[in-house]
């Protein structure tokens, strides 16, 4: 950061903390009265919203980020920690450049309530902050209540989901090498639309790599509530063929109403029941708690509705929602790309907003989604989508984006390049 | 009383008009300027935050790359003449003038 940035930065923060933060204290930013922006939620998009507010104002427009998490983990690649190539360490990224290098004012806290009439959130530790624009991007929420048992389930660690990068993560790996040689994984996916779209079937192939070295006689299944594979299909299935013949099952059309804990059962709306030794259930999701809460969940009730010029809530002025929570754009994913994508137009659109010049009229977004098949080979899907001012949304634009021709070990180069380029331009 | 010459007052609105019309342009020049820093940072998500990668990275920085080349390769990446793994299926999606915005971006941002 050059100094005259950090003296604006310095300038910007103000009386609330601003050395506190610069020294990078990630954990400890104080909690200000006042922020013109609060963000809430550190993940690919509320952290690459509030740097790139900082960035994008010139360091002008003070920035509170409100997470709870101490460091950020990874949701893409966490499924190479489950198949035991990554570890924690290499898909865990600090907080402190962005307070340290970029002026964020962190606060370790969750939201307990948003008041869009007076424009004030609520810390669960009891202070407000007034904001003049706010971002929510509290990623999903798991509806455990649609499938009967599985909330006890996976409260007392047994049944695991794994679905945002953390210690579940960890935890799932651990099941699956306590696992005995000849044992079953079970993977059961929701109805789209869902997190990550090809992300169940990258975890089965990476589990189906670590049983194929380590634990031969285990087997995989993909018990899938969807007609079809929903994301990379042809690829998917003809690595599976190849590679993983008499390891991996895929089952479409298996929708999962129960679970039995006692027995490690599945129960299906139709099917018969399926055991397992480890069952990793995925149940429907919808916008995380603080969104849905604080009524901004407005389509079907999960999802968050937003114009897609600024990413402002359509429910509530000056609410800006992003990356998974929100009720999509055709063909658009829920992805940490997109997130991050959203966190540009978002923070883009919020300075022009406070600038007092005009939003952007043309924004557009691009996805690049990687899968690993094994520890080496990967499969793409990418996809570009310009807004469309006539209609007030995204559309792709006819003729790009697609898929690998064939898994292939240059792109798995390129996965872990742009999960570590990522990271760092969402958090340092 | 003191009589303000006609002349003067032309003189006036005329600066007037002018600082007007200036400031209006330049608001719209920051407008711009946000609008296209905003659109170069679509790749940064893969090619790092003003195209600066992290040590190592196969996937290559694009800060201070020469306008030229980068129209030229994101032109044929889009036309096929130059192979890829992705970088096709992104340029079909883009228009000739973001192309421009984005390369001039990296080409004038200091390495």
């Amino acid at each position: 950061m050059k100094r005259r940035s950090f003296v604006q930065a310095s300038l910007a923060l103000g009386s609330f903390g601003a050395l506190g933060s610069m020294v990078g204290c990630a954990s400890v930013g104080r909690v200000p009265e006042k922020a013109r922006v609060v963000v809430v939620g550190g993940g690919y998009g509320g952290a690459t919203a509030a740097k790139y507010v900082r960035m994008l104002s010139d360091y002008k427009i003070d920035v509170t980020l409100i997470e709870p998490n101490g460091e950020f983990v990874s949701c893409p690649i966490s499924n190479l920690v489950i198949g035991g190539s990554k570890t924690m360490a290499d898909i865990t990224t600090p907080y402190d450049k962005l307070s340290g290098k970029h002026g964020v004012n962190i606060v370790r806290d969750y939201v307990a309530s948003v008041d869009p009439a007076k424009k004030t959130v609520t810390l669960a530790s009891g202070p407000t902050i007034r904001y003049d624009k706010l971002v929510m991007s509290p990623g999903i929420d798991l509806m455990f209540n649609t499938i009967e048992g599985l909330k006890e389930a996976s409260a007392s660690g047994q049944i695991l989901q794994a679905w945002k990068g953390g210690p579940e993560t960890l935890a799932l790996r651990k099941q699956l090498e306590a696992m005995d040689n000849g044992g079953v994984y079970a993977i059961t996916i929701p109805e789209a639309p869902y997190r990550c779209p090809p992300g169940p079937y990258e975890r089965a192939s990476q589990v189906a790599h670590y049983f194929k070295q380590h634990k031969p006689k285990s087997k995989v299944l993909i018990l899938d509530a969807n007609q079809d594979v929903t994301s990379k299909g042809p690829l998917f299935k003809k690595f599976w063929a190849d590679n993983y013949k008499g390891i991996l099952e895929y089952m479409p059309q298996h929708k999962v109403v129960a679970v039995d804990a006692k027995t490690n059962t599945l129960k299906f709306d139709v099917q018969n029941d399926v055991k397992a030794n480890v069952l990793n259930v995925l149940p429907a999701m919808r916008a995380g708690g603080i969104a849905v809460q604080s009524n901004l969940a407005n389509v079907n009730a999960r999802w968050c509705g937003v114009h897609y010029q600024t990413f402002e809530s359509t429910q509530a002025k000056d609410i800006h929602v992003i990356g998974d929570s929100i009720m999509l754009a055709p063909l658009m994913p829920k992805s940490g790309h997109m997130a991050n994508s959203h966190g540009k137009v978002t923070a883009a659109a919020i300075v022009a907003q406070l600038s007092d010049m005009p939003v952007n009229p043309a924004p557009f977004l691009s996805n690049t989604c990687y899968s690993f098949v094994n520890d080496k080979l990967v499969v793409h899907v990418a996809s570009v989508h310009q807004y469309d001012a006539k209609d007030k949304t995204y559309k792709t634009v006819p003729g790009s984006g697609g898929v690998s021709t064939a898994p292939n070990e240059l792109e798995g180069i390129y996965a872990w390049n742009w999960a570590q380029n990522i990271w760092a331009d969402s958090l340092m | 009383m003191k009589t303000t010459s006609p002349h003067l007052v032309r003189l006036l609105a005329a600066t007037a008009l002018a600082l007007g019309v200036s400031a209006t342009a330049h608001a719209q020049d920051k407008a711009t300027q946000l609008h296209n820093r905003a659109t170069a940072a679509m790749c940064a998500n893969c090619h790092g935050t003003d195209g600066r990668t992290i040590e190592g990275s196969a996937i290559p920085s694009l800060v201070g790359m020469p306008k030229d080349y980068m129209v030229l390769q994101m032109k044929a990446f889009k036309d096929g003449t130059r192979p890829a793994t992705v970088m096709h299926q992104i340029t079909k999606g883009l228009t000739d003038a973001q192309i421009d915005t984005i390369a001039s971006y990296y080409a004038t941002t200091k390495r």
